[in-house]
């Protein structure tokens, strides 16, 4: 690691005066400090926030909820209100890295989430945009197996790694930032870019912005929404594709409006408006739900090693539909 | 000279392997030895550690693994990949279960910190260490402490009725049944590669029911 100072902030306005572009906050650190063990990531100053008063989860008036930027993923996971309101959320976050990790990671660290593409994430490496820009991308012709299939460039082939956000987009959150120049809110389909030719920039954030709450609306979807997620092994893995849907019903049991978003496809989570309107109005039915998947996946263009996540993605989209009307 | 070491029954494992490295040629470095030249802005933190208060001041660069192991002595609790996929390295911080690894020790103060070496009431054992005796939960032990004190917080977390990826409906709360596959899933933090998983979660599953027989001393193991 290198060296670095380090410095404890006691409050937003503390932590935000502090900050210059060559420092970083630190909140759980889960990703930042192993990126700085393999030289990832060099910050000279380390804000340390975790002591910033942001971990709280509270109602909001409009039925919505507010998610402390620093309230640790498995407390919002377990958090009565999530569980009740968006259990999508819960799910989303419970499948991802193991209890130890979701114990200290933040939801504002699992928003600045880093891929986890090899080629970034060892400077072994002598090839990725995203860590040193203008060497070339590693993964194009290399080992691109997790790689996307959506949204890439000849930049930058990466995915965005969390599950947390998967959900998040599903549901429409907004982001609360604070910055030198004040606050502001950040759509969630608008926190995260598609890498184009600046794959070094994961987010919109500015670097002397601190993500201070997640805000999320009131949701239709608690009745009828699943998390799918297809990896390796069966916990503690990264998505090969993983799929948030939500679906609200109306008496008839028709479909009222629909949500699907996906994960391990993007450089961002992936929602396909284009299938959800196809749905809305319809009565669930297998065929439809393949049709759903059919149309999430267009535009795909796989690479070498991951030409088989294109026929899953669509099965994904397809089943999470179907377990999500299955849930009472 | 080494081969006192192989006589002396009381010599402890890391003991015989400095020795024997030592007499290898090989030198150990101090932490932090790496660099250059040693690191001049050092920051204070005060923790307990094992019901113990230490003020520390500490290159901000130390993780909380390297501060127990490399400046404290407490080397129960293991370094296995360094990077948080392994959970060798898990302790309990406020009771939570985390990776030391992944951790500034500078970033917990204040806190309390409970490594395997705590878990014990004076010479009794807890339900857990007895139980993974009994059940034969492991096989090189290198593991072993995460594991426990993985075990430990998943006890706690599962009464107080937090939820897994495997929990049936989520937005049903209530205390979690610890079903094998429940078990599996929340331990999943926690790597073996010798591959005692089965016995493992035989060892959690005979505490959540209370089957485990009453912890025992150590003595009665000597």
């Amino acid at each position: 690691m290198n060296p670095f100072q380090y410095e404890r902030a006691r409050d937003v306005a503390g932590a935000v005066r502090s900050v210059s572009p060559r420092s970083k906050f630190l909140a759980g650190g889960t990703n930042l400090i192993d990126l700085m063990k393999n030289g990832v990531e060099r910050p000279e100053m380390l804000i340390d926030v975790n002591r910033v008063a942001l971990a709280t989860i509270d109602s909001l008036p409009d039925g919505g909820l507010r998610l402390g930027a620093l309230a640790r993923n498995a407390d919002t996971a377990n958090h009565p209100l999530v569980r009740q309101r968006y259990p999508l959320l819960s799910l989303a976050i419970l499948s991802g890295a193991s209890p130890q990790l979701r114990n200290l990671a933040t939801n504002g660290g699992n928003l600045l989430q880093r891929t986890r593409c090899p080629y970034f994430m060892d400077p072994v490496f002598p090839q990725c945009n995203k860590r040193a820009p203008g060497t070339g991308c590693g993964a194009l012709d290399g080992f691109n197996r997790m790689h996307a299939i959506l949204g890439a460039s000849d930049q930058c082939i990466a995915v965005h790694p969390s599950d947390m956000c998967v959900a998040l987009t599903a549901l429409e959150a907004n982001i609360r930032v604070q910055g030198k120049s004040g606050e502001r809110t950040i759509k969630m389909a608008d926190f995260h870019r598609l890498p184009g030719d600046t794959p070094e920039a994961d987010t919109n954030l500015k670097p002397d912005e601190l993500i201070v709450s997640i805000d999320l609306p009131p949701s239709p979807y608690a009745a009828h929404s699943h998390y799918l997620k297809v990896r390796d092994r069966a916990s503690y893995e990264f998505a090969l594709i993983s799929v948030a849907a939500a679906l609200e019903l109306d008496s008839g049991g028709a479909i009222r409006s629909a949500r699907i978003t996906l994960g391990g496809v993007a450089h961002k989570p992936w929602r396909p408006e284009a299938a959800e309107k196809l749905i809305a109005g319809q009565k669930p039915s297998p065929s439809l739900f393949e049709m759903a998947g059919e149309a999430a996946i267009a535009g795909a263009k796989p690479y070498r090693g991951n030409a088989f996540k294109v026929e899953m993605a669509k099965r994904a989209v397809a089943r999470a539909l179907a377990n999500a009307e299955g849930v009472a | 000279m080494p081969h006192d070491f192989f006589r002396n029954p009381n010599i402890t494992r890391r003991e015989c392997v400095t020795v024997l490295g030592a007499a290898a040629g090989t030198v150990a470095l101090p932490a932090g030895a790496a660099a250059a030249t040693p690191p001049k802005n050092t920051v204070s933190v005060a923790l307990r550690i094992n019901r113990q208060q230490h003020s520390l001041q500490l290159d901000p660069r130390v993780t909380l693994l390297d501060l127990l192991r490399e400046h404290l002595g407490l080397t129960g609790t293991k370094k296995g990949c360094d990077h948080g996929q392994c959970g060798a390295c898990t302790v309990l911080m406020n009771g939570r279960r985390i990776n030391s690894c992944l951790s500034l020790a500078v970033s917990h103060d204040g806190d309390e910190i409970t490594t395997v070496e705590g878990l014990a009431k004076g010479r009794t054992l807890d339900a857990i260490q007895s139980a993974f005796i009994e059940q034969d939960g492991f096989q090189c032990g290198y593991c072993t402490p995460g594991q426990i004190c993985s075990a430990v917080a998943l006890l706690e977390e599962a009464r107080r009725g937090d939820a897994s990826f495997v929990t049936a409906d989520v937005s049903r709360t209530g205390p979690a049944e610890l079903t094998e596959i429940e078990i599996r899933e929340r331990m999943s933090g926690n790597i073996c590669r010798c591959g005692a998983y089965p016995q493992i979660v035989a060892a959690v599953k005979a505490v959540s029911e209370g089957g485990a027989s009453a912890t025992r001393s150590k003595e009665d193991r000597q």
